[in-house]
C-alpha cells in the first residue's frame, strides 16, 4: 500500500473540513449550530496548527462578513452553518456576489422552515441557495452524495469561488453531514487547487472591477499596494457606485454571466444506466445512493431505468435535463422537499417527457422501494 | 513633505454627496490630520464602514477601503485584520449604523479587544433615510417617525464600550475638532479596540425637525449639550439630564486579541 495514501472512517462534516483545508481554507468564522457544528470543532483544532484563523463569531451575519473581509485580504475563507443560519448570512452573501469577493457557504441542510427540524435532513434549501439574497445575482451550489465525495467537492467549491470570485454554496444534509464512511484522504499533489488570478497590470492602471475575457476581474487582495474601494453599490469598473444605466447593466450581466457562460465547467454530474433507460430518476445528495440502489432494483424487475445524479445544482443543467427529456418516457424527481427541483427539471424538459415529482418532508430519508414503487405506479 | 490632507482624497469621486452645513467633512478632516500626523502609509491602512451617510467616508479617501452592509463594518473589519494583521484597520460608523443595526458587533469587539478603531460619526439621526429617530437621538426630541417626542433612552456607546473591553474610550464633537483629532491620534496608536465617539450635526434630518435650522444653531447647540468629564463628575443627576460628557473615558492596556490568538498558535505548534 502506498504509504501517502491516507484512508479514515470520517463524518462528512471531518470530510467537508479535509477537502477545505486541502484546497488551502485558512480562515473560518462560524456559529455553532446543529447540525453544522463539527465543521466549526475541526477548524477550530486544526486551523491554527496550521497558521490559520478560526473565530466563533458573535452572530451568523458576523461570521459571514468576516469571512467575507478575511478574503479579501487574502485568506481563502469558510463558514458553515444551516437553515436559520443561512438566512441570517444572505445579505452578506449578496454582498460577496456583487463585490466578487470569494468564499464558501457550507449548509448542512435541516427541516424547515424556522427551526424546524434541527436533526433530520431535508432539502428543502435548494431553491433559497439559488435566490435566497435579494436582486439578479450568480451562484454556484453543489450537493455532494456520500462522505468521500464531499471531501472532492468541498475542494471544487473552494475552487470554483477562487476561479469565479464568487460565493458558492456547498449543500449538505444532516445524513451526509453525520453519516461516518471511509474517505480516501488525497495528498496535496494529487488534487488540482485554483487561487484567484492577480492583477498583472500596474498599480497606476488598475482597474479592479474590468473583467478579462472569461468576464473575471483579477483580484487584488488588500495590502498588496492596489489601493481601491469595494462597494455592495452597483459600481463601475473603477469600483466606484454608479447609476449610470449602461454601467450598471453592465455589470448585472457579467456577474450573471460569468456563471452561466462557464456551465461546462461547473456542472458536475453523473449519469448511470441512462443509455437504454424508458425511465429516468434525476436526483442529488443523499437521494441519488437510495436512486442508484433503486435502478438496481428496477433492472432486476425488467423495468429499464437510470439515474442522473447531480451534483452541480447551479447553474442548473438544463441541455443535459433536455436531452435526456427527449430519450425517456418518464423523469422521476425524488427529492426531501415538495418539489424545488422538479420544477426546473420540468421547466428544462420542455414538455418532451412527463415529469414527476416525488417528495418526502416528514424528516426520513427516501428509500429505493418507495422510488421504485412510484415508478411502478407511473409507469402503469 | 505635502501637509496637505488633499493627498488622501480620490478627487474623481467628487463633489460628495454631503449636505452644505454637514459635519461628516470637518470628521474627516480630524481623521486625515490624525492619520497624516503618524506619517502612516495609504498602503497599510483599511477603513471600513457600513451604510449611511457617514459611510460613504470610505468611498472618498484612497486606502484599502470598503463600503459594506448596514451595521457590519466590525465583522467585516475583524476579517481582514485577522487574516493580515499587519494592516491598520479603522471602522467608521454612524450612530444607527453602530449602535442600533450593529449593536451587538459593536460589543463583541470591544469583547475580544481586537486592534480596530472604531469612529462613530453621531449626527443622532438616520439621516441618509430622511431623518427617523436613532438609539442615540436625545430623550425628547424629534424625528420623522418620533413626532410626538422620542421616548426612548439615548444609548452611552462610550460606556458600553469601556464596560464591554475595549483598550480607549473617548468622545469629542465638531465644535472641538482639534480635541476630535487628538483623540482620533490616540486610538490609532492604542493597540486594542479603540473608541472615538464624535457628535456631529445634521441640519438638514436632525436640525429642521427640532428647530436648529442653520449649521451654527447646530454647532451651538452641540457646544451647549456637552461638557467636559471634569465638570460632568461634578454635576447633579439634575443639571446631567439632556448633557453628554466629553473627553476620555478610558485609556489602558490590555491584551490584544491577534497577539492573544498568535499566542495560542505558537504554543500548540
Amino acid at each position: 500500500m502506498d504509504k501517502n495514501k491516507s484512508v479514515k472512517v470520517l463524518q462528512g462534516n471531518e470530510a467537508c473540513v479535509e477537502g477545505a483545508l486541502l484546497a488551502g481554507v485558512r480562515f473560518f468564522a462560524g456559529y455553532p449550530i446543529t447540525p453544522a457544528s463539527e465543521i466549526a470543532e475541526g477548524m477550530a483544532v486544526r486551523l491554527p496548527k496550521l497558521g490559520g484563523v478560526f473565530m466563533q463569531m458573535e452572530d451568523e451575519i458576523a461570521s459571514m462578513a468576516a469571512v467575507i473581509g478575511a478574503s479579501i485580504a487574502g485568506s481563502k475563507s469558510m463558514t458553515a452553518s444551516s437553515g436559520p443560519g443561512i438566512c441570517l448570512k444572505q445579505e452578506n452573501i449578496g454582498f460577496a456576489a456583487i463585490t466578487e469577493v470569494p468564499c464558501v457557504i457550507v449548509n448542512s441542510q435541516r427541516g424547515g422552515p424556522s427551526t424546524g427540524l434541527p436533526t433530520k435532513p431535508s432539502q428543502g434549501d435548494v431553491m433559497q441557495a439559488r435566490w435566497g439574497t435579494h436582486g439578479d445575482h450568480p451562484m454556484i451550489a453543489l450537493a455532494p452524495s456520500d462522505v468521500n465525495e464531499v471531501l472532492h467537492i468541498t475542494i471544487k467549491a473552494i475552487n470554483f469561488s477562487e476561479k469565479y470570485r464568487t460565493p458558492v454554496m456547498l449543500l449538505l444534509d444532516e445524513v451526509i453531514s453525520h453519516m461516518r464512511e471511509k474517505v480516501n484522504i488525497p495528498t496535496r499533489e494529487e488534487i488540482e487547487i485554483i487561487d484567484r488570478k492577480k492583477p498583472t497590470v500596474d498599480k497606476d492602471n488598475f482597474l479592479p472591477f474590468k473583467a478579462d475575457e472569461d468576464l473575471v476581474p483579477p483580484m487584488a487582495n488588500f495590502g498588496s499596494g492596489y489601493r481601491y474601494h469595494l462597494t455592495g453599490l452597483v459600481h463601475n469598473e473603477k469600483g466606484y457606485p454608479t447609476s449610470n444605466n449602461k454601467e450598471v447593466d453592465q455589470l448585472i450581466r457579467r456577474l450573471t454571466n460569468k456563471v452561466e457562460l462557464n456551465k461546462k465547467d461547473i456542472i458536475i454530474e453523473e449519469e448511470y444506466l441512462l443509455d437504454d433507460a424508458r425511465v429516468a430518476i434525476v436526483a442529488y445528495g443523499s437521494v441519488a445512493r437510495a436512486a442508484e440502489r433503486t435502478v438496481k432494483l428496477a433492472r432486476e424487475k425488467g423495468i429499464k431505468v437510470g439515474l442522473l445524479k447531480l451534483v452541480t445544482l447551479w447553474p442548473f443543467s438544463d441541455e443535459t435535463i433536455n436531452r435526456l427529456a427527449g430519450q425517456v418516457d418518464l423523469i422521476i424527481v425524488p427529492e426531501l422537499n415538495l418539489g424545488q427541483m422538479a420544477r426546473e427539471v420540468q421547466r428544462a424538459a420542455e414538455g418532451k417527457c412527463r415529469v414527476i415529482p416525488y417528495g418526502r418532508v416528514d424528516g426520513e430519508l427516501i428509500n429505493p422501494v418507495e422510488i421504485l414503487s412510484k415508478i411502478e405506479e407511473e409507469s402503469k | 513633505m505635502n501637509n496637505s490632507i488633499t493627498q488622501y482624497f480620490r478627487k474623481e469621486m467628487f463633489p460628495h454627496i454631503w449636505c452644505p452645513g454637514c459635519g461628516i467633512g470637518i470628521i474627516l478632516g480630524a481623521i486625515l490630520r490624525a492619520i497624516h500626523s503618524l506619517g502612516w502609509e495609504k498602503d497599510d491602512i483599511a477603513m471600513v464602514s457600513g451604510i449611511g451617510c457617514s459611510s460613504r467616508i470610505t468611498g472618498y479617501v484612497d486606502f484599502n477601503t470598503m463600503n459594506t452592509t448596514h451595521g457590519r463594518a466590525l465583522p467585516f473589519a475583524t476579517g481582514i485584520k485577522m487574516a493580515n494583521p499587519s494592516l491598520k484597520v479603522i471602522t467608521v460608523m454612524g450612530d444607527g449604523d453602530c449602535a442600533a443595526i450593529g449593536g451587538n458587533h459593536f460589543i463583541h469587539s470591544a469583547r475580544r479587544n481586537i486592534d480596530i478603531t472604531a469612529i462613530i460619526i453621531n449626527n443622532m439621526i438616520y439621516g441618509m433615510t430622511g431623518g427617523q429617530y436613532s438609539p442615540l437621538t436625545p430623550t425628547g426630541k424629534f424625528g420623522s417617525t418620533a413626532p410626538y417626542g422620542n421616548i426612548d433612552q439615548t444609548f452611552d456607546l462610550a460606556a458600553l464600550a469601556a464596560s464591554a473591553g475595549a483598550s480607549y474610550v473617548s468622545r469629542s464633537t465638531i465644535f472641538d475638532v482639534n480635541q476630535a483629532t487628538r483623540f482620533i491620534k490616540k486610538a490609532l496608536l492604542k493597540k486594542g479596540f479603540s473608541v472615538v465617539e464624535i457628535i456631529s450635526d445634521c441640519p438638514i434630518s436632525f436640525g429642521r425637525i427640532n428647530q436648529l435650522r442653520t449649521p451654527v444653531q447646530m454647532l451651538e447647540w452641540i457646544k451647549n449639550i456637552t461638557v467636559p468629564k471634569k465638570v460632568w463628575d461634578k454635576l447633579s443627576e439634575e443639571e446631567k439630564e439632556g448633557k453628554f460628557p466629553t473627553g476620555e473615558f478610558l485609556d489602558i492596556d490590555i491584551p490584544e486579541y491577534t497577539e492573544r490568538y498568535q499566542e495560542t498558535c505558537n504554543r500548540i505548534q
